[in-house]
């Protein structure tokens, strides 16, 4: 038995390919988490991210509270939902949006400070209206900052949703605590690869998102 | 949870010697591992900028470690390691670390502007001493920046930990949970936030005496 | 980063776990035994315990009572499901696993058909490997049991199962939902009873007894709820439940005479209603298992 051995044995088992316990899924199970999660936090912190980022009021509280909220052990907070409010996905979405909302929320606020002062004054000069300016200068100017924000958020909500499992919930996590419990070495290799893979893959998504969804001009600007 | 309070605070009065036993360990098995980062990344970013085609696999390499999953990380070193150790815990936390730290100590060492660099060689500094006083100094801001967030997401990652049985505080949650008892599990958010919150502090004004011409905020990527 | 960047990430990802399996292919064939350690007898006794508050508390009396008798001792508790520990005691990283006869037995032979706690532990001692062996078992059994409320125990007359007869017909009863599946032929077979209706209780079996929705319900004789509301678990007889009496299992290499004859003399004094009243004091009352470990081993003349 070796590594390699162990993670053709995940992939050949049969009940990788169809039932609950398969690879579609699990990864379905995974990414539907994951992206409910990216989309609460997504409408919770950029929106408000780039109005701290436009007024300019507030940017070190937001600083400190993000890092604050970094340091909230997701474990702890997955394990006290599922006491207060019962096992199920809001008890796992609870940590998660704690993830992703502060880094999303620093992203949109320093991408919209982050636009060049003359290039707001010369917008202001020339009449638009401050909202006209936070939509048509600083929010193209912040959108590679917020990509990056985004992938950040992204991989880690990934790598975390592991722990959904724990309190009973599917996802990826299910391989990797399962084979722990029962002592299946390649589930929980074969779970820990998917997760990597599909982080790494979240990476490549934004690479190119990055690249292809911006601006003519932002990207001659990004080198 | 059938009229169980959020808090039972005689609890927590009850426990302060345990509590502290638990953050004593917490401190240890995650701070520990930064420390050990930055002696990796210090030297291996010292490595990429003389050898600039080291990075880009370097940093890739730390970007997947980022994204494996804790408590998969912690399985497979098991039989390496031992159950229950801290070496277990304390390997893959490293791993993290210097995925943080090395970017930032590289992008700390590449910030000297050429123009201060080509100054100290003109004043006849050699290669060891424009790493000492100028490229050092210069990256203390960048490599502070990026032990904040490596410290804080240790705290908060190791506390994963105690799903094999070494997790410092995060023995709460798993005790608090199978015995649907908050208390423990609120005691243990809030010690390690206490913990990231002093260490951040704690680096924040090293920061100061260190880099004291450095402005207020240095950027990282992560 | 660019794409370019992301593709070398892809590449070095392969890298790794290329490398990462042709590094560790010559490893064992069971990783998470884990490194294998001389377990010095007399030396540190080192307690496990699987994830679960019962089993927790168990290890903490062990550890109790040892360290009461002056044993040395390191306390790994709530580190996984039985695969894990036991595989960690078989390796000598751990030397004392609180266990339950019956259930250990299913685990090391899933065809063992023994019953009775005698014949459970007599099976016990040959399915496991020879460095391994039970001490004896203890009175207390943690396992599914027929309970009604203390009314009904008394309206009727009811101690054991085949109380039940003659009356059965009249009650419904409650349970896991694959209970029914699982049991119903059983009863009809063992105790020839038939009952009037199966309900899907669940969790909620001890709370649907006390306010009789059910007469009779399957709960786990060490649910401290049993205490709480004031249940009865009736006795099984015809063991048509098999034994799960709490059992030290010990490596032997790390235990010496001292360390056997004290966890002997806690099974000795360990039985059901007395492992109900810590648990309740342990999920209820939340006290902490080592401090109601400490309790009932000065209680019971162990320390």
């Amino acid at each position: 038995m070796n590594w390699l051995s162990w993670i053709s044995d995940f992939f050949s088992s049969p009940d990788r390919r169809s039932g609950p316990d398969s690879i579609a899924n699990r990864i379905g199970e995974h990414l539907a988490i994951s992206g409910e999660a990216l989309f609460y936090a997504a409408l919770l912190a950029v929106p408000l991210g780039l109005l701290i980022g436009y007024s300019g009021r507030g940017a070190g509280l937001v600083t400190a509270l993000s890092g604050t909220a970094r340091a909230l052990p997701t474990l702890g907070l997955v394990t006290l939902a599922v006491l207060l409010v019962g096992v199920g996905d809001t008890a796992v979405l609870i940590p998660l949006v704690a993830l992703a909302a502060p880094v999303l929320l620093v992203a949109a606020c320093e991408g919209v400070r982050g636009t060049d002062p003359d290039l707001r004054d010369a917008a202001r000069g020339i009449g638009l209206t401050h909202r006209q300016v936070l939509w048509q200068v600083c929010v193209p100017a912040a959108l590679p900052a917020l990509l990056a924000g985004l992938r950040t958020a992204t991989v880690q909500v990934i790598a975390t949703a592991t722990v959904a499992a724990y309190v009973g919930l599917g996802g990826l996590g299910r391989y990797v605590i399962d084979g722990l419990a029962t002592r299946d070495f390649p589930l929980t290799v074969g779970g820990a690869l998917l997760v990597v893979l599909l982080a790494v893959a979240a990476q490549l998504l934004f690479a190119a998102l990055s690249r292809f969804a911006l601006p003519a001009g932002l990207r001659k600007q990004r080198r | 949870m059938d009229g169980e309070p959020l808090v039972r605070w005689y609890w927590i009065g009850d426990h302060l010697g345990y509590l502290w036993g638990l953050l004593a360990d917490h401190a240890v098995i995650s701070l520990v591992p930064v420390l050990i980062g930055l002696l990796l990344a210090l030297p291996l970013g010292l490595l990429c900028t003389r050898f600039p085609r080291l990075y880009q696999p370097l940093a890739a390499t730390f970007n997947v470690v980022y994204a494996l999953p804790s408590l998969a990380v912690f399985v497979v070193l098991i039989p390496y390691t031992g159950l229950a150790t801290q070496a277990t815990v304390m390997i893959p936390l490293t791993c993290y670390a210097l995925a943080v730290l090395l970017p930032t100590t590289v992008d700390g060492l590449r910030a000297v502007p050429d123009p201060v660099r080509q100054a100290a060689t003109a004043m006849g500094y050699g290669p060891w001493r424009r790493l000492t006083a100028v490229e050092l100094p210069s990256a203390v801001p960048y490599v502070v920046a990026g032990l904040r967030v490596a410290a804080v997401s240790s705290i908060s990652l190791a506390s994963v930990g105690a799903l094999i049985g070494r997790g410092g505080l995060g023995y709460l949650f798993i005790d608090g949970f199978q015995r649907t008892f908050p208390t423990p599990i609120v005691a243990g958010i809030v010690l390690v936030a206490l913990l990231a919150l002093v260490t951040d502090g704690v680096l924040l004004l090293a920061r100061r005496v260190l880099a004291p011409w450095a402005g207020r905020e240095t950027a990282v990527r992560r | 980063m660019s794409l370019r960047s992301r593709a070398t990430t892809s590449v070095v990802l392969m890298a790794a776990i290329a490398l990462a399996a042709t590094a560790c292919s010559s490893s064992k064939s069971d990783p998470l035994s884990g490194a294998s350690k001389a377990a010095g007898s007399g030396s540190t006794v080192t307690i496990g315990s699987a994830n679960y508050p019962e089993n927790v508390l168990l290890a903490s009396i062990y550890s109790q009572a040892l360290q009461a008798k002056g044993v040395k001792v390191d306390e790994k508790f709530n580190i996984g499901s039985r695969e894990v520990i036991y595989g960690q005691l078989q390796s000598g990283n751990l030397t004392v696993l609180p266990e339950y006869n019956g259930a250990l037995l299913q685990y090391l032979d899933a065809k063992a058909t023994a019953a009775t706690s005698t014949d459970v532990d007599a099976a016990l001692q040959k399915a496991l490997p020879s460095s391994l062996e039970i001490l004896n078992s203890s009175a207390a059994e943690d396992k599914d049991s027929l309970t009604v409320s203390q009314a009904t125990a008394d309206k009727y007359n009811l101690k054991s199962i085949t109380d039940l007869t003659g009356q059965a017909a009249n009650f419904t009863i409650g349970g896991q939902p694959e209970f029914k599946s699982r049991r119903e032929q059983q009863f009809k077979d063992a105790y020839g009873l038939t009952f009037k209706d199966w309900k899907p209780t669940a969790d909620t079996t001890a709370n649907a007894l006390k306010d009789g929705s059910l007469q009779v319900g399957d709960v786990f004789t060490t649910d401290p709820r049993i205490l709480q509301l004031g249940l009865v678990a009736l006795t099984d007889p015809k063991n048509l439940f098999g034994a799960q009496n709490v059992t030290p299992l010990v490596n032997k290499a790390g235990v010496n005479p001292t360390v056997t004859d004290t966890l002997n003399a806690v099974s000795a004094k360990l039985d059901t209603p007395g492992l109900v009243a810590l648990m309740k004091k342990v999920s209820i009352d939340k006290d902490d298992p080592s401090a109601v470990a400490k309790d009932w081993v000065k209680a019971n003349g162990l320390g």
